[in-house]
């Protein structure tokens, strides 16, 4: 499926400066794939040691969180844009 | 300076910048302070010198260095709750009253009030946030008190006091079609794009920082001493972090003495992702969509959950929630009880309280504070057909006692007494 994936300012300097990105996956682990083989340098701001989505990225698919979507088994539609937004925690321990 | 952002998680230090989160590692910023130099400047002492309000905290929030506040926010009363103890089988009990709260009746105006300090520092002219309606309140407030223009977005169906309870600041307000969370994940990408201060995206590691002056005035109007517990009604889960690193900073500090507070959270069952996640002793918090008449608190995807539930886990305290019916009934309880009128959120939070005393979790003689975060005159609504207003009668004295026979079948006698 082709997809739109837009990047936030903060992690646009390890897309070269792009902000918008065309991809081809079906599912949530194809497209990280898809992103890492592509930027390099993206991938551990995607997923942490043990290949979960970071804990302060969201993602959303149309506006919607894809938690709420079937989460790494929602099936991507042609035309989904993807949105990647970090969680803005501000709390202590 | 005594104070700077660093990544929670890497450690990074980003010194004073409007920004919440680490580009290395994408984690949120924390203020993290220099205690050494701060140590001689925040003492009982020197506190007890300053105005009664949140400023007497300053050595402790993230301020600049020419700070002069201009609204004497917060110190707002630590009520004994005898009544309401009574109740709900407690015996020492208090109430932290934000409902009357300066400028605008909530705990909110303590965040703002730091956020705004900042945003001028940075010289930012736009101050905005997304809110669930108190935050609205406070942020347009200060703003029109220190000449910022604000754009305050909510989701559209919001309590009309709390609409109108900002326009009348004169703020610019987007009514967005959709949930809390779609309108604070859309606030992100708009404060990605435009150089404004959102004071809960990219000011909000200072605004959280506000939140703190709950926990030091808890400290000080019990004489310098630490609660058992402490009860405190979670959306985005800062509060209650903020009050433990408050008191932790005190121990650090050595105004009081070391001793183990149990923190305890307080949802709504319709929107409950911390509460949830503490019963089911998962770390995580899945994302819900609320659904409650506790409006304030109606953040189905917590920022701040993951730190809310650490910390509640780490004291021995534990998270409860309650129906919107018993939100009205928790309402009506603490006004019948305390003379203290709060919002739905104050609702969860007194429900919640008589829940965790009938599950032992709190036991009677320890020392409780309820956090009351809000005032109740902004959520009128919910109390519709509770209260009928009765047919009026005649200004003559036999009208009146005819009046107070027909009504008052049961105590008719003490009437004659009188």
């Amino acid at each position: 499926m082709s997809i739109t994936v837009q990047i936030p300012t903060a992690l646009r300097r390890l897309t070269t400066g792009k902000a918008q990105i065309e991809c081809v996956a079906a599912n949530l682990n194809e497209l990280f794939s898809a992103l890492d083989s592509q930027f390099p340098d993206l991938k551990p701001h995607l997923r942490d040691e043990a290949g979960e989505i970071r804990r302060f990225l969201n993602v959303y698919v149309n506006e919607e969180d894809i938690r709420f979507l079937g989460g790494t088994d929602y099936a991507f539609q042609d035309g989904d844009e993807v949105l990647l937004v970090p969680s803005i925690a501000g709390g202590a321990e | 300076m005594t104070y700077e952002l660093r990544c929670r998680e890497c450690q990074k230090s980003w010194g004073n910048q409007p920004r919440s989160i680490c580009d290395e590692c994408f984690s949120p910023l924390e203020v993290s302070y220099d205690y050494d130099a701060i140590r001689p400047h925040f003492t009982r002492e020197r506190i007890a010198q300053g105005a009664p309000n949140m400023w007497r905290y300053s050595a402790l929030l993230p301020l600049p260095e020419d700070f002069r506040p201009t609204l004497p926010v917060g110190f707002t009363p630590l009520l004994e709750a005898p009544r309401l103890a009574k109740q709900i089988g407690a015996k020492n009990l208090y109430v932290k009253n934000d409902a009357v709260c300066l400028p605008t009746l909530s705990f909110k105006d303590r965040v703002v009030a730091v956020a705004l300090a900042q945003a001028k520092e940075f010289g930012l002219d736009t101050v905005a946030c997304s809110s669930t309606g108190n935050l609205a309140n406070s942020t347009a407030a200060q703003a029109a008190r220190s000449g910022f223009k604000s754009w305050i977005f909510i989701p559209a169906d919001l309590e009309p006091a709390k609409i109108l309870g900002t326009q009348i600041f004169g703020a610019k307000l987007v009514r967005i079609a959709g949930s809390y969370d779609q309108v604070n994940r859309l606030c992100s990408q708009i404060a990605d794009e435009r150089r404004w201060g959102f004071v809960n995206v990219n000011l909000r590691p200072y605004y959280a920082e506000g939140s703190k002056t709950v926990g030091f005035e808890i400290a000080e109007q019990l004489g310098w001493r630490l609660p058992d517990n402490v009860l405190v009604p979670m959306a985005g889960g800062s509060l209650i972090t903020k009050i433990k690193k408050a008191f932790d900073e005190l121990i650090l500090l050595g105004l009081v003495t070391p001793k183990p507070v149990k923190f305890f959270g307080a949802q709504a069952t319709g929107c409950s992702p911390i509460s949830t996640a503490v019963k089911a002793h998962r770390d995580e918090i899945e994302p819900q969509k609320a659904a409650t008449i506790a409006r304030s608190l109606a953040i189905g995807n917590p920022a701040d959950g993951h730190y809310a539930i650490k910390a509640i886990n780490k004291s021995g305290g534990w998270a409860e929630d309650v129906s919107d019916a018993e939100v009205v009934e928790s309402i009506q309880l603490l006004a019948e009880t305390e003379g203290v009128f709060t919002e739905t959120a104050g609702g969860v939070t007194v429900g919640c309280a008589a829940k965790l005393y009938k599950q032992d979790r709190i036991l009677p003689d320890e020392t409780t504070v309820l956090c009351i975060t809000g005032n109740g005159l902004k959520t009128t609504d919910v109390l519709a057909g509770q209260y009928q207003a009765e047919a009026a009668i005649a200004p003559k004295l036999r009208d009146f006692n005819n009046y107070l026979e027909q009504t008052l079948d049961v105590t008719a006698a003490e009437t004659v007494e009188v």
